[in-house]
């Protein structure tokens, strides 16, 4: 058994460290079909006359990278992102002499808007220099700010100033639509197509190398345990005395991948693109299409989830408690974040995960999404209806009766990643009373920048503004994304677990758990109840409590554990070596001001924290 | 008046008191003791040493706590109290006066003379030190130990070093396993789960002595049978009395432990004693022991203590007993009183599951049938609604009926109420059906 867990973990690694190193071993090849087939899919000319294939390939050749062979993918995107943008640059440059303001007609505005010694720019001298009532138009758009009666210009240089810099604007946008994309999306589909080593030689056999051989040694690692562990109950042994689950080195290697993952994945996914092509069979067989880098996240979430979830059985196999939750949450990721919107995908439908509710999905109101779901039909329309009511209605009311456990441990894919790839962490989660402070400052501001960002977002929506009181709608919606979209969610809220614990963003930064927690803790049936004076004070509910909540403090009171915080997870209640601890949804009252069968009752009054 | 109270001792009992006084008064409170500087949990030593927590996570208060609740502390040995002139000597030359002491001092593991009991590699699990030494003991790993003494720190002991997977042997000198508190299919049930968790137990056995190696540390000992058994670490953990020795030279009255009345006052008026090192002349509720070495009376007296200091004089009453412990995977919990054997008046009701470690034992009196206690394993129930039931005198019958009232186990576990109830009405002829759970039988008053 310990030979076959011992193989497990080496099996696993070897699988790690393929998939580590597949990631830099793709060899890549500008090569001229690809660049057809991937850049005249719609077979349309640009203005010109020209292809978009035919003026990248001009671009290549001019930097002599037509038909190189690249060895690395470092220089291979490097050299793409050069050529990406010569292409966009010359085709700009092409048009500009065919749709833009050419270098006569900007002499001719200089020249006219003098007038008597004075500045004078209006509608009517660009009626009479442009004669294009295209260009006419996009300058009275870009410049009607500057007409004489909006603005007063002293001298020909100011003027000047402000109009060229306009100008430059205007010039530059043209053209646009013929721009290869430098968005992350089509970058994934251009490393990919222009792959032409590494996995892509042998697809099914990298898969295997990789995620097979992940598969194989995680299960192979987990399963024994239900020898080795001894028989079923709590076997916490040694874990505060791992590297790997204390904070040692080891842990410190998991953030540093895991971080470095993330990073990739959100900001530069390109570079996994040797990774996406292992799973496009998998893609193509759910969605028809081939896989982009979400694709690749969501299988890997799934097969992570997979294999730690045979974990939880495993090590909870005492506790139907965390055999249902387990098996509820699993569920919900793999038919609804997964396999559901794929194949709704699959019949041209939009990518839809219906148990994702704002403001967790923050983009649920972005413009994109609402035109893409309203466009849609019926079930479009339904989709969107089904997201408000999801949050407005269901998420409140459930909360209610359940606490908001329903979601975070049962439902939502956040709390199913860390129920059970983040299962081993969870002891690392602060209990400090500052940390308690530092997250209710903190998960409640950012449910009130969700709510501020989807206000101005909506209001622009529907009156068409792009900027309300001073706020850029993109702009904030950019930085929501980047900062709480990215940066919070996953590269701290994953990428930290081994020092932070496992729910570092579920508790100190998701909305949804904030908007959840106030009815949780102000208006619901759910309560952890204490169990008369059996506490001991032991202190492993609140160890093992992954939202850092002190249990022991209201325990060894018995007072009942009611904090916004809980997601129900349950693990107090299982450590708990004396019975203490039951989640209950009840109509019973709740003890709050301490237990009168332990003489216990709130704490010194000089001191209000505690 | 302000009053200056000094309190010897930072454990459960000590630190209770301490927090009540400061909630009922301002008046000055300092607490000695040397263990370590803060408090922290006995009760989970053992957690600490397998690995499942830190040392700090035994500490439920922070550090900056006592400093913001004006709780002085002073990491000292107090080595001998001057009750005339209310001061005391600490080991570090200090001198501290009071107005009021309060002894809180605890514990220490009792040793029977045995030859070769202070060796390096013997000895017993209380104090944070006995941890560190455990640590040290084993740090290079050991073929066996040896536990002396079949009590619940034994059983604790041996499942600390069985989680690092070193072989145990278990000397218990009775015929069944805490056979002084557990009736006999309980406690045969326990040494079953022992053999699990491949415990070398060893019945009707007693140590002899301990034997020392070259290197001076304990080699092997012997049993009353003769037989040598070799092993690195011997556990002494044959109960524990109180730690009173700096006592005794004093003029406070002491026979095991510090002489208390139902006040925790001693025979020295402003010095009190509670927690593990009180004992009571005669116990205030009759049914206990005269020195209760449990965590929550610690908690009882010192609320009691408080409240008796600050506001109206109050006597201990730590009402119905209740208990609970865990044996490796098993839960125990007891609420009213349970023996091994019933009792003249007594009879006892018993189902136990036909495979899985899983128990229900009710004792009644059998002319009544006035419910008096219920033993569990494996299964968690509901300290209030025993507690209340115990308050109103149900019956037996009422207990079994309302059965499902009491189940505390999480949610989705099986409930065996069912089973427990026919096992119940056959034996006793009765035609009882389980209610439904009723959040109202519990909570209405
Ligand atoms: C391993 C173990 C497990 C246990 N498990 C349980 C359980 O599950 N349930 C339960 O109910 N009980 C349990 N107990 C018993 C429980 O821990 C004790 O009843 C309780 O800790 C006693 O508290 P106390 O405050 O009276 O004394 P203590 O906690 O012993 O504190 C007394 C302190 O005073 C200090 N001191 C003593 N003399 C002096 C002096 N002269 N000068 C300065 N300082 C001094 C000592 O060093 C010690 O730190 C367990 C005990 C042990 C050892
Ligand atoms: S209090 Fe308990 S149930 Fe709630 S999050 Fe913490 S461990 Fe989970
Ligand atoms: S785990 Fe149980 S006994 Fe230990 S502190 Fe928490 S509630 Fe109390």
């Amino acid at each position: 058994m310990k030979l076959i867990q011992q193989i497990g973990l080496y099996t696993f690694i070897a699988g790690m460290l393929l998939f580590t190193a597949n990631v830099f071993i793709g060899s890549y090849r500008f090569e001229e079909q690809t660049i057809v087939a991937q850049l005249d899919a719609t077979q349309d000319k640009i203005d010109t006359g020209d292809t978009i294939a035919n003026g990248f390939k001009a671009a290549l050749k001019e930097l002599s990278f037509l038909g190189k062979k690249y060895n690395g993918e470092f220089d291979f995107i490097s050299d793409l992102n050069q050529a990406i943008t010569l292409y966009n640059k010359n085709i700009t440059t092409e048009l500009v002499t065919v749709n833009g303001i050419t270098p006569s007609e900007i002499e001719a505005l200089y020249s006219g808007v003098q007038k008597d010694g004075k500045i004078i720019y209006n509608e009517e001298l660009l009626t009479t220099v442009l004669t294009d009532p295209a260009k006419k138009q996009k300058l009275i758009d870009g410049t009607n700010w500057m007409f004489e009666g909006q603005r007063e210009y002293a001298d020909l240089e100011s003027f000047k100033n402000d109009l060229n810099l306009k100008l430059e604007e205007i010039n530059s946008s043209i053209g646009k639509q013929y721009h290869i994309s430098t968005e992350a999306w089509n970058l994934v589909n251009l490393t990919k197509a222009f792959n032409v080593g590494g996995s892509k030689t042998n697809v099914e056999l990298w898969f295997f190398l990789t995620f097979g051989l992940i598969i194989i040694g995680g299960l192979a690692y987990n399963l024994p345990n239900i020898k080795l562990l001894g028989m079923a109950g709590i076997k916490n042994n040694g874990i505060q005395q791992t590297s790997i689950s204390n904070k040692g080195w080891l842990a410190w290697i998991v953030l540093g991948y895991l971080v470095g993952f993330y990073l990739l994945l959100y900001f530069a996914p390109h570079y996994l693109n040797n990774n996406i092509l292992l799973v496009d069979p998998v893609s193509n067989s759910l969605s028809g299409k081939p896989a982009g880098h979400w694709f690749l996240y969501g299988f890997i979430y799934c097969v992570s989830m997979t294999i730690m979830a045979v974990r939880m059985y495993i090590k909870y196999r005492h506790n139907n408690y965390q055999i249902f939750r387990t098996t509820v949450v699993w569920f919900f990721q793999i038919a609804f974040a997964f396999l559901i919107p794929e194949l709704l995908v699959r019949f041209d439908k939009p990518w839809y995960d219906f148990k994702n509710a704002w403001p967790l999905d923050y983009d649920f109101f972005f413009a994109f999404n609402i035109d893409d779901l309203l466009a849609n039909g019926t079930l479009g329309a339904f989709m969107f209806f089904w997201g408000i009511i999801l949050t407005l209605i269901i998420i409140p009311v459930m909360a209610y009766f359940f606490g908001k456990r329903w979601y975070c441990s049962w439902v939502c894919g956040c709390g199913g990643l860390a129920e059970t790839v983040g299962d081993p962490y969870r002891q690392n989660s602060s209990k400090t009373l500052l940390s308690w402070k530092v997250e209710r400052y903190l998960v409640h501001s950012v449910l009130a920048f969700a709510i501020v960002m989807t206000l101005v977002t909506l209001y622009a929506y529907y009156s068409g503004a792009t900027t309300i009181a001073g706020i850029d709608v993109y702009t904030i919606q950019k930085i929501y994304s980047f900062l709480i979209g990215s940066i919070f969610s996953g590269v701290i809220g994953t990428g930290f677990y081994p020092i932070f614990g496992n729910r570092t963003w579920c508790r100190f930064g998701c909305p949804l758990a904030a908007y959840m927690g106030i009815v949780q803790r102000f208006k619901s049936k759910f309560r952890i109840t204490t169990n008369g004076g059996q506490c001991i004070s032991c202190g492993n509910c609140s160890t093992y409590c992954e939202q850092g909540i002190d249990v022991r403090s209201y325990a060894q009171k018995g007072e009942d554990i009611i904090r916004a915080s809980c997601v129900g997870c349950g693990v107090c209640s299982a450590v708990c070596p004396r019975g203490v601890l039951k989640l209950e949804n009840s109509d019973a009252p709740k003890k709050v001001d301490g237990n009168p069968l332990i003489f216990e009752n709130n704490i010194v009054k000089l001191n209000k924290d505690v | 008046m302000k009053e200056k109270i000094v309190i010897i001792g930072n454990g459960i009992a000590g630190v209770t008191i301490a927090r009540y006084l400061r909630k009922y008064s301002n008046h000055e409170i300092l607490i000695i003791s040397s263990e370590t500087p803060y408090f922290f949990s006995r009760t989970a030593l053992m957690y600490v040493y397998m690995g499942h927590m830190k040392f700090e996570h035994l500490q439920p208060y922070e550090n900056w706590f006592w400093e913001k609740n004006k709780i002085d502390l002073k990491q000292a040995f107090v080595q001998s109290i001057d009750t005339n002139n209310k001061s005391l000597q600490l080991d570090n030359g200090e001198q501290v006066n009071y107005t009021k002491l309060i002894l809180a001092t605890g514990s220490k593991p009792n040793k029977f003379g045995w030859p070769g009991q202070d060796l390096p590699g013997v000895q017993g699990l209380y104090s944070k030190q006995d941890l560190d030494t455990l640590e040290e003991n084993t740090k290079n790993g050991i073929n066996r130990a040896v536990i002396i003494g079949g009590g619940l720190i034994g059983i604790e002991m041996a499942e600390m070093l069985r989680a690092r997977n070193y072989p145990v042997t278990f000397l218990v000198r009775e015929n069944l396993f805490w056979g002084n508190v557990l009736p006999k299919e309980e406690s045969e049930m326990i040494m079953r789960h022992m053999k699990d968790h491949h415990i070398d137990l060893r019945l009707k056995t007693e140590l002899k002595e301990i034997i020392a190696g070259a290197d001076g540390k304990a080699k092997s000992i012997i049993t009353n049978h003769g037989e040598e058994i070799p092993c690195q670490v011997v556990g002494l953990t044959a109960g524990v009395s109180p730690n009173i020795d700096f006592v005794k030279s004093s003029n406070i009255d002491t026979k095991r432990g510090i002489l208390v009345n139902e006040y925790l006052e001693t025979n020295i008026p402003d010095v009190y004693a509670l927690g593990d090192c009180a004992e009571f002349h005669q116990h205030p509720s009759g049914d206990r022991r005269n020195i209760e070495q449990i965590w929550y009376t610690g908690k009882i007296m010192g609320k009691t203590l408080a409240t008796t200091i600050c506001k109206t004089k109050t006597a201990y009453n730590p009402g119905h007993w209740f208990n609970s412990a865990k044996f490796m995977d098993i839960e125990y919990q007891t609420y009213g009183w349970v023996f091994p054997k019933p009792k003249e008046n007594e009879k006892h009701f018993s189902w136990m599951h036909p495979t899985k470690y899983l128990s229900v034992r009710i004792c009644y009196d059998k002319n009544t049938s006035a419910f008096i206690g219920i033993n569990t394993f494996g299964i968690r129930m509901r300290h209030q609604a025993f507690d209340k039931w115990l308050n109103e005198k149900r019956s037996v019958d009422y207990i079994i009926e309302h059965l499902k009232d009491a189940n505390f186990d999480p949610e989705f576990y099986k409930q065996y109420e069912n089973e427990i109830v026919a096992q119940f009405n056959s034996e006793n002829d009765t035609n009882i059906t389980p209610k439904k759970r009723n959040w109202k039988n519990l909570f209405s008053a």
